[in-house]
């Protein structure tokens, strides 16, 4: 029993409509108004955007109404372009070229940063991401801790990463980094500091492979005796 | 038992080193009777580089914070500057125990934002190969936790079974650690001749492992004595600070991502059970990967039975291209849930990856789950965790 | 049978000290060094699918512990920065101490033993629990917090489990009717079993729960997986001595499987009638006295070894549960039933 091909992923366009994602838009929006910006479904997963004003709001909904008891993760989203200085003239083939503009994905965004989330239901086996702009500074957001207790390390690497402040968590210190790193290594504007450190060395000689040409036998150092 | 001295005055405390903790919980002012401890970064217990600062009254935790991040290699940062082929190079090391099973998710992320499909042999393949695996990880898990409780000798029987599974991977993949073996669209290479009976007999080997685990380990009083009631996470509370995997079946959640999420790979077309306990405690987290290491191995001997034949490889373009879209694929990995939220702006290389490991959720019960327990409790319940120090600082 | 020439030597006082304490001093590490290759090197090896050392001396290696102690001599002598200098250097003399001096008592043949005192079980017992003083010594010296944890455990474990040790004895020397130990063995090779005096009568049959209680107490008195708590490996790393490195270790190591040689010879001792073959007198003991003793004490180290490698260990509220809610209780049962049997019998 192979994928079936009757719903082609690539077909965004008309898809067939999930019943689930039906009945948690519906909760969502009876529940959230006018704070439901915009939603949109990703390759079978539903993605909905919220107003930053009702972030935890939007949580306390779908734990308790779409009963999506199971936090995967919290994260955000840059969506500025890296910047590309060099990557064309020096011949840096080792990394793809960025993209020039800033578009922004499925269910859209306002501004650069995005927090994003994605609960699941353990029981009803089903799950929604969520996603809330936090503009370009980026400024503050609800925390989810109240809600599911394991946002706090979440929203701690959030932070450490992009800068996003949660408000009402308990303690919003550095996760992997060092407690004296200064920058949000994620943003798209922090440089990422090994090819800084070192550029890229290019296409190097390398040493013919065996069978090719013959290895010079002075190569190989004098008295190689085996020490027992 | 506890001193009555406080142990500050007895040893000289660094204190400049404690101000680095910068830590909420954990004050500097030490109470009379309470005592620091350190726990790792190097520690045997704490399967690498894990930190956990504990305080103790007596032999009694009062509060628990894991330090985390001595691994953490910066990959969402680095999967940015890399095209996908290179960026399986590097999820490979995430969870480095199971490793074929952390490039799945990507490839099926990457191969559905390209709308091509592996063929049904690729599929089967890769299904062998991650439940290899997995069998190859949780027969390390089965030794070493029996070893962080205390027997010596299950350790190595956990080894030297795995020994078989690995050559196994090595054999058909070239590496036994980061096998490296997938490709957009596929395999790299098809399996090798004798390689299928080499599997079948295996197979045995591992389930004749298993009764010996059985036996040995869990028919034992004192790891029994040892490891039940110990470190329950309840049902309401394990999904909700993201524990996924073994952990959340042995608290009697009934989920697993390869019977209900999304089907991926071979699983629909193939049988088996999924084991949950309701206890919820480390007996029950040993007891669920015993029974799921046994459930691997027959499902391998259903693949090898049904296996396609067929190319290993799709047709695909000499340069991958992804275009733009964004994509959630989650699997189920021997540590838990593994997802990734691949983002494309049409590029070679993904524009955002949010990589979602198991064990980060996994190891923030800690804080909760650590309150009031002895200090050896502590050490059996990372263990009956079971967290890879990459697969929580990425 | 052919009349061996007695041994019947005129030495002096000096001479037979200087013997004695060349003896004991070369005994203990000699043995140490036989426990820990044998059992711990080779036997546990090969419960673990696996070889143990080949190479050092070629026949299977069994140069490696010598090697080992050699290097173990040369080493630097660390001192934590913090630590209490006279106490951590004093700790492993301490603890070595008692383990030389609990050899004293131990008889190796009709006139092969340093001191036959009158109250030697009671000496044994009492000389060996001052380990106990050594280790907490060790412990609060290393200036390391793991180190006083472990410390502790040991201290409340080896406190705990003096008394089961003892109960079991006291049964052997109710049977015996002396404290000596030579004349619980005489009594034992004098004795017969449902009037055959073919196996003499070793006290293991009709004091088998001492025999078990005695063998479980002094695990826990070597403190030996399942009683390892104090030297848990995956948690407090060598506990009391981690802090020590080089031949202050090596004393360590030594009084761990002196200890265990120690022990294992009281056992056999006390319950499988020591150097004693019934039938064999004289001379002839003397000589093969050590080696049957050696016998003897082998087997019950296996018995100790075999569970070290076997189970996990028990945490310290449960070691404590079963030292004093199950083994003493068991001890004075047996104590009572010992007493009654050997008045009505």
């Amino acid at each position: 029993m192979a994928d079936e091909p009757t719903t082609d992923p690539a077909d965004d366009a008309q898809p067939t409509p999930n019943p689930k994602h039906e009945w948690m838009l519906g909760q969502l929006r009876d529940a959230l108004d006018a704070d439901l910006l915009e939603s949109a479904v990703a390759f079978d997963d539903l993605v909905v955007r919220v107003a930053p004003g009702s972030w935890r709001h939007a949580a306390e909904v779908a734990r308790d109404r779409l009963e999506c008891d199971y936090l995967c993760f919290i994260s955000a989203i840059d969506w500025q372009p890296a910047p590309r200085e060099g990557d064309d003239a020096g011949g840096d083939t080792s990394a793809p070229v960025q993209p020039t503009e800033m578009t922004f994905g499925a269910a859209g965004s306002a501004g650069r940063f995005q927090v994003f989330a994605h609960v699941q239901s353990t029981g009803g086996h089903h799950g929604l991401t969520l996603k809330t702009d936090v503009g370009d500074e980026p400024s503050a957001v609800a925390s989810w801790v109240p809600v599911y207790p394991g946002a706090d390390w979440h929203e701690r690497e959030c932070w450490e990463m992009f800068g996003v402040v949660f408000d009402d968590h308990p303690a919003l210190r550095h996760l992997y980094l060092p407690n004296e790193f200064e920058g949000h290594p994620l943003r798209k504007d922090f440089p990422l500091l090994a090819r800084v450190v070192k550029p890229w060395p290019g296409l190097v000689d390398v040493e013919a492979m065996p069978g090719g040409d013959a290895p010079e036998p002075a190569a190989v150092p004098a008295g190689d005796e085996d020490a027992s | 038992m506890s001193t009555t001295d406080t142990p500050a005055t007895g040893f000289a405390v660094d204190r400049s080193a404690l101000h680095h903790l910068a830590d909420a919980q954990v004050n500097v002012e030490l109470d009379t009777g309470d005592m620091i401890l350190n726990l790792g970064p190097q520690h045997p217990a704490t399967h690498g580089t894990l930190r956990i600062v504990v305080r103790l009254d007596g032999e009694r935790v009062v509060t628990a914070d894991p330090i985390i991040g001595y691994m953490h290699r910066g990959y969402e940062k680095l999967t940015e500057f890399r095209t996908y082929p290179q960026v399986t190079t590097l999820i490979n090391r995430i969870d480095w125990l199971s490793s074929f099973a952390n490039e799945v998710p990507f490839m099926d992320a990457a191969e559905r934002l390209m709308s091509i499909e592996a063929p049904p042999r690729a599929k089967y393949i890769r299904t062998i190969l991650t439940e290899l695996s997995r069998i190859a990880t949780f027969l390390l898990f089965l030794g070493e936790m029996a070893a962080q409780v205390g027997a010596l000798t299950p350790v190595f029987y956990g080894f030297r079974d795995r020994e078989y599974v690995l050559n196994l991977i090595e054999a058909a993949t070239g590496g036994r650690f980061h096998p490296n073996f997938n490709r957009i669209g596929g395999l790299k290479d098809d399996l090798p001749w004798g390689w299928i009976a080499e599997c079948r007999s295996t197979m045995k080997v591992v389930l004749n492992a298993c009764d010996d685990f059985e036996d040995l380990v869990l028919g034992n009083e004192i790891f029994e004595a040892r490891t039940r009631g110990i470190g329950i996470i309840p049902d309401h509370v394990g999904p909700s600070y993201g524990v996924s995997g073994s952990n959340l079946r042995a608290s009697g959640v009934d989920w697993d991502l390869r019977r209900d999420g999304p089907p991926y790979l071979a699983y629909p077309d193939l049988d088996f059970k999924v084991w949950t306990h309701p206890d919820g405690d480390s007996y029950s987290r040993y007891w669920v990967r015993l029974q799921e290491t046994r459930e691997a191995a027959r499902m391998v001997l259903q693949c090898l039975d049904g296996i396609p034949s067929g190319p290993v490889m799709a047709k695909v373009p000499r340069i991958i291209k992804v275009p733009e879209g964004e994509i959630w694929v989650e699997t189920e990995n021997p540590l838990g849930q593994m997802g990734y939220y691949v983002i494309s702006k049409g590029g070679t290389g993904p524009f955002r990856v949010k990589i979602r490991s198991a064990s980060f959720s996994n190891v923030s019960i800690l804080p909760w789950l650590l309150r009031g327990v002895y200090v050896p409790d502590v050490i059996t319940i990372l263990a009956s965790l079971y967290f890879i120090l990459g697969d929580i600082d990425r | 049978m052919a009349t061996i020439p007695t041994l019947a030597l005129n030495i002096g006082w000096g001479t037979t000290l200087a013997i004695k304490t060349i003896v004991v001093l070369t005994v203990i590490p000699l043995g140490a060094i036989v426990l820990g290759y044998v059992f711990l090197m080779k036997m546990m090896s090969h419960m673990q699918s696996r070889l143990g050392p080949m190479d050092p001396g070629g026949f299977h290696g069994w140069y490696q512990l010598v090697g080992d102690g050699l290097k173990f001599l040369q080493k630097e002598d660390i001192m934590p920065a913090e630590s209490d200098r006279r106490v951590f250097a004093a700790a492993p003399a301490v603890v070595v101490m008692s383990t030389f001096l609990v050899f004293l008592v131990i008889p190796m043949g009709p006139d092969l033993v340093v001191k036959n005192l009158d109250v030697g079980v009671f000496y044994a017992l009492a000389v060996s629990s001052l380990s106990v003083i050594g280790v907490l010594m060790a412990g609060w010296a290393s200036a390391n917090k793991f180190a006083l944890l472990g410390a502790l455990r040991a201290a409340a474990q080896l406190i705990a489990y003096e008394l089961p040790l003892l109960l079991a004895v006291v049964g052997v020397v109710i049977q015996a009717g002396t404290m000596s130990l030579q004349g619980i063995v005489l009594s034992q090779q004098r004795g017969s079993v449902f009037g055959w005096g073919g196996l003499g009568e070793p006290f293991v049959l009709t004091q088998f729960i001492g025999f078990a209680l005695f063998l479980v107490a002094s695990q826990a008195e070597l403190t030996q997986t399942p009683f390892d708590m104090p030297v848990a490996e995956s948690e407090l790393v060598a506990g009391y001595m981690v802090e020590y490195t080089g031949f202050r270790f090596l004393f360590f190591f030594i009084g761990e499987f002196g200890t265990a040689f120690a022990f294992s010879a009281i056992a056999a001792t006390l319950f499988l009638g020591g150097w004693a073959i019934p039938g064999v007198h004289g001379d002839l003991a003397n000589i093969l006295g050590p080696v049957v003793l050696f016998a003897k004490l082998m087997i019950v180290a296996f018995l100790m070894f075999w569970v070290r490698f076997t189970y996990p260990r028990l945490r310290e509220d449960q070691l404590q549960a079963l030292a004093w809610k199950f083994l003493i209780p068991l001890g004075l049962a047996n104590i009572l039933l010992t007493g009654i049997f050997k008045v009505a019998l």
